[in-house]
């Protein structure tokens, strides 16, 4: 708070990092300050979370220097970076939950005497901690009894704790609610004051702007600029972190679109800790492809999961598919009106690893394929050949475990799985997310094949040339809203990277 | 002519080591070592003796009967504690109803199952609609279980030996449906019971290896979300699964009740730990998704052969629990060695 304050605390120089032959960031000068708000921006992908798990230990094999205070460091383990001073709060949480508020914040350097943990002198350091911060906690509550913002609270009070120089945070806002993002605010200036250097990677415009005193932008691994807040306005931020030329490497072919297919009115869809969409309107016609835009934590997925039937929703919306009304409250009815959904991580919760190509393919369509329920060999194997050979599966054998599959391989028997019902509707959460680019390229023939059929496919995808080349129209969604629905030709890159940082554009 | 032998040779030992690497393979690695066993000490000649596998098979029986059924819950990912309290409430109920309440032998047998159904029925509810952790809802079946068997029975065993209201013992003669249970056939080589395990073991096969139930049981084992959201109706065919576990136990508890010639409130007890040992031996996961009822007949050949062979030497049953204990070791090491 000083005279230091013209000298960085944390400066990192020509950082470069690769992964096997994979380049992820180039040639990257970051510097913080202390009592700075030092806002790192860029898209998914872009590089930000590589470079920050480089400062705090997680990767040790980097190009470029890192000095604090004027002296190279080279932190081994994010422990060594925590004694250092260089602190992380997560997106997920690396809380316990079944310990209370005071061992969590003393978790790996407990308040000793004699090798025994000095309950007494715990709790008072974990007390004034939490005063100093203006928490209303008790210091004896279970963790998994706090709501999630107040966990996320906790996480940054256990940083601070540790008396940092430097923290770093990686979208702390997206799992609190507008009142905690107000308390984690004051921590923020709070911090500031004490000279504590803050590195705020967010996707939210309004917050960079509110935080800022400078932004760093990279794009693609490489270092784009860095600039004082006030002299970096919106339009060119967002100009910085898109940039490139988007070019039309996917084809998609003239639309399709027929009558209406699906239309969802006012679905919400939530859980027990928070509302993930809020009251959604959407309209989807046969033979056309709906991209949905948004940043991490938008409430995308959560959307395509609600119309699915695999979430909570509130009772007061209403599905229509081909102009009737249905009602899907499960998995399975939905299946039943052919509207089908892709997941967005194929390992987890798309595929079973630990069974066969045919079991797999044939897992949606098991009624169809059965005879009072007795399964039909013949029927499953002609099935999955014939998905097979539209999808072009390469495999030894369909008795092989699709855990044994590439990623591109196993992307497809997930989606074969789903071609097997015969579906009108297609809900793809990133369906090209981890496979190559030959792969990429067929699921998007694919694409088109099928709504050349008339079937309507609903797109999610965080890569934007991906989601401007194959819709046909885009929704742009914020914290669980639609904030904008731009038309194939008015889409761009820049209008949807403003509407999904929360910029209103809708026309009602 | 010598070229084309050789290759022969070869691809029989390329088959050889596929089937020795694949689960079932493993599996009969350690019944084969049982074997070897029984052939080194054979007790004088004993083990080559007819008998003395019929006599393997009948012991097993019981518990085969039980495997079975844990072996269908162990492939959704979970476990059955109560087997051998259900089996206990089972026979005691087949035997007040055969021997005291004179009851015809079909009606008693479907009673039977259906209580067994109905215990196994309610675990299934708590786990699949509860959400109850398997352990915990089959650990309070188990004790829940044994109480039920105790109270119907006053604790007391339930013979031929009756004492009426007025203090007088009387003997009943015993029901023909326990002479028949325990009766062999095709002079005298095959017991029931085995028949009856024989059977139980037929019929889940054929639901896991070509019903859809069966396929919805692994692809919940293997994944519970991802079967979740390919529309599997999860919470049914769990439901099911310890409904048909329960169903199991009451069988077994009539062909133990029909054997001991008398219900007892008592019996059962730590046959669970048995029975999870023969389907891990036989090499399915016990975190689920992988298995097979084949493996479980091997799993039960292997213990019940191991008994009756420690048995026929004469070890005590100290000796008999602690070589039976390094062989479940074993066994599953050699499974998991061989899977990576």
């Amino acid at each position: 708070m000083n005279s230091d304050l013209s000298t960085p605390v944390i400066a990192m120089r020509g950082i470069g990092k690769k992964f096997g032959r994979v380049r992820v960031l180039e040639n990257i000068d970051f510097e913080i300050f202390p009592g700075e708000v030092h806002i790192l921006a860029g898209e998914n992908g872009a590089g930000k979370s590589t470079l920050m798990k480089i400062l705090s230990g997680v990767y040790t094999s980097y190009e470029g220097t890192i000095s604090m205070n004027g002296k190279i460091i080279a932190p081994a383990t994010p422990l060594e970076a925590n004694h250092m001073g260089i602190s992380v709060i997560h997106q997920e949480l690396s809380l316990i939950p079944s310990m209370n508020v005071r061992d969590n914040l003393f978790l790996g350097r407990p308040v000793t005497s004699l090798g025994f943990v000095h309950d007494r002198e715990q709790k008072k350091k974990a007390l004034s901690v939490l005063n100093d911060l203006g928490l209303d906690v008790s210091a004896d509550a279970l963790i998994e009894d706090l709501s999630i913002s107040m966990q996320q609270l906790i996480e940054i009070a256990k940083a601070i704790s540790i008396n940092a120089k430097v923290i770093i945070m990686d979208e702390p806002s997206s799992s609190l609610n507008s009142k905690d993002v107000e308390i984690l605010f004051s921590l923020i200036e709070k911090l500031k004051k004490q000279g504590c250097g803050i590195v705020y990677i967010s996707h939210r415009m309004e917050e960079i702007k509110r935080l800022a005193n400078r932004i760093t932008v990279l794009r693609d691994g490489k270092f784009v600029g860095t600039s004082l807040a006030e002299k970096l306005p919106t339009p060119k931020l967002i100009n910085w972190m898109v940039g490139r030329e988007m070019t039309n490497m996917f084809p998609r072919y003239e639309m399709n679109r027929g009558k209406e297919k699906l239309r969802i009115e006012n679905l919400t869809v939530s859980d027990n800790e928070k509302t993930h969409v809020k009251g959604i309107n959407l309209t989807v016609n046969s033979g056309e492809i709906l991209g949905i835009a948004g940043l991490q934590g938008c409430g995308a997925s959560e959307l395509l999961m609600g119309i699915f039937g695999a979430y909570n929703r509130k009772t007061a919306d209403h599905i229509y598919l081909n102009g009737k009304e249905i009602s899907i409250k499960k998995p399975s009815d939905a299946i039943k009106k052919n509207i089908a959904l892709l997941t967005n991580d194929r390992k987890a919760t798309g595929l079973v690893l630990s069974m066969s190509i045919i079991a797999n393919i044939c897992m949606s369509g098991l009624v169809e394929l059965s005879q009072w329920g007795w399964r039909s060999i013949f029927g499953e194997i002609s099935a999955t050949e014939k998905q097979a050979e539209a999808l072009q599966i390469h495999a030894s054998s369909y008795e092989m475990e699709v855990g044994m599959l590439s990623g591109g391989n196993q992307q497809k028997v997930a989606i074969a799985k789903w071609m097997q019902i015969s579906p009108e509707v297609l809900l793809l959460d990133e369906p090209t997310r981890g496979i190559d680019i030959g792969a990429k390229h067929e699921i998007y023939q694919l694409m088109n094949e099928w709504t050349k059929q008339g079937i309507s496919i609903v797109l999610i995808t965080s890569e934007m040339p991906e989601l401007l080349a194959m819709s046909d129209r885009v929704i742009v969604m914020h914290r669980g809203s639609l904030t904008a629905e731009f038309t194939r030709e008015e889409a761009d890159a820049e209008n949807i990277l403003a509407a999904a940082m929360g910029k209103e554009t809708i026309r009602r | 002519m010598t070229d084309s032998t050789q290759t022969s040779a070869l691809m029989k030992e390329g088959r050889f080591v596929r089937f020795l690497s694949s689960s079932a393979g493993r599996a009969t690695i350690a019944f084969v070592l049982v074997m070897l066993l029984g052939l080194i000490f054979n007790a004088d000649g004993a083990f080559f003796k007819l008998g003395m596998h019929r006599d393997a098979l009948r012991q097993a029986s019981v518990f085969g009967i039980l495997a079975v059924g844990m072996t269908v819950v162990i492939i959704t990912g979970g476990i059955d504690l109560s087997v051998g309290s259900i089996l206990a409430v089972s026979a005691v109920l087949f035997s007040i109803l055969t021997l005291h309440l004179d009851w015809p032998a079909w009606i008693s047998i479907l009673s039977c199952i259906i209580v067994g159904a109905g215990l196994g029925a309610i675990s299934g509810t708590l786990i699949a609609v509860t959400k109850l952790q398997p352990f915990i809802a089959t650990l309070a079946m188990m004790t829940f279980g044994r109480g039920v068997a105790k109270y119907i029975t006053g604790g007391q065993k339930i013979s031929t030996y009756l004492t009426n209201s007025d203090g007088e013992v009387i003997i009943k003669e015993l029901p023909r449906i326990f002479k028949v249970i325990d009766s062999r056939i095709m002079g005298g080589n095959i017991a029931i019971v085995s028949i009856i395990f024989l059977f139980c073991l037929l019929i889940t096969w054929l639901f896991l290896a070509k019903h859809k139930w069966g396929r919805e049981l692994f692809s919940i084992g293997g994944n519970e979300e991802s079967a979740r959201l390919s529309g599997v109706p999860v919470k049914w065919t769990k439901f099911l699964a310890y409904t048909v576990s329960g169903i199991m136990c009451a069988i077994a508890g009539i062909a133990q009740a029909a054997q001991e010639t008398q219900g007892d409130p008592e019996a059962g007890g730590g046959y669970e730990l048995t029975a999870i040992a023969m389907v891990v031996i036989g090499g399915t996961n016990m975190a689920g998704g992988r298995g097979g009822m084949g493996l479980t007949l091997i799993g039960i050949l292997t213990i019940g052969y191991l008994e009756k062979i420690l048995s026929i030497n004469a070890v005590p049953e100290s000796g008999r629990l602690l070589i039976t204990g390094v062989i479940i070791v074993l066994a599953v090491l050699t499974q998991r060695k061989n899977r990576n």
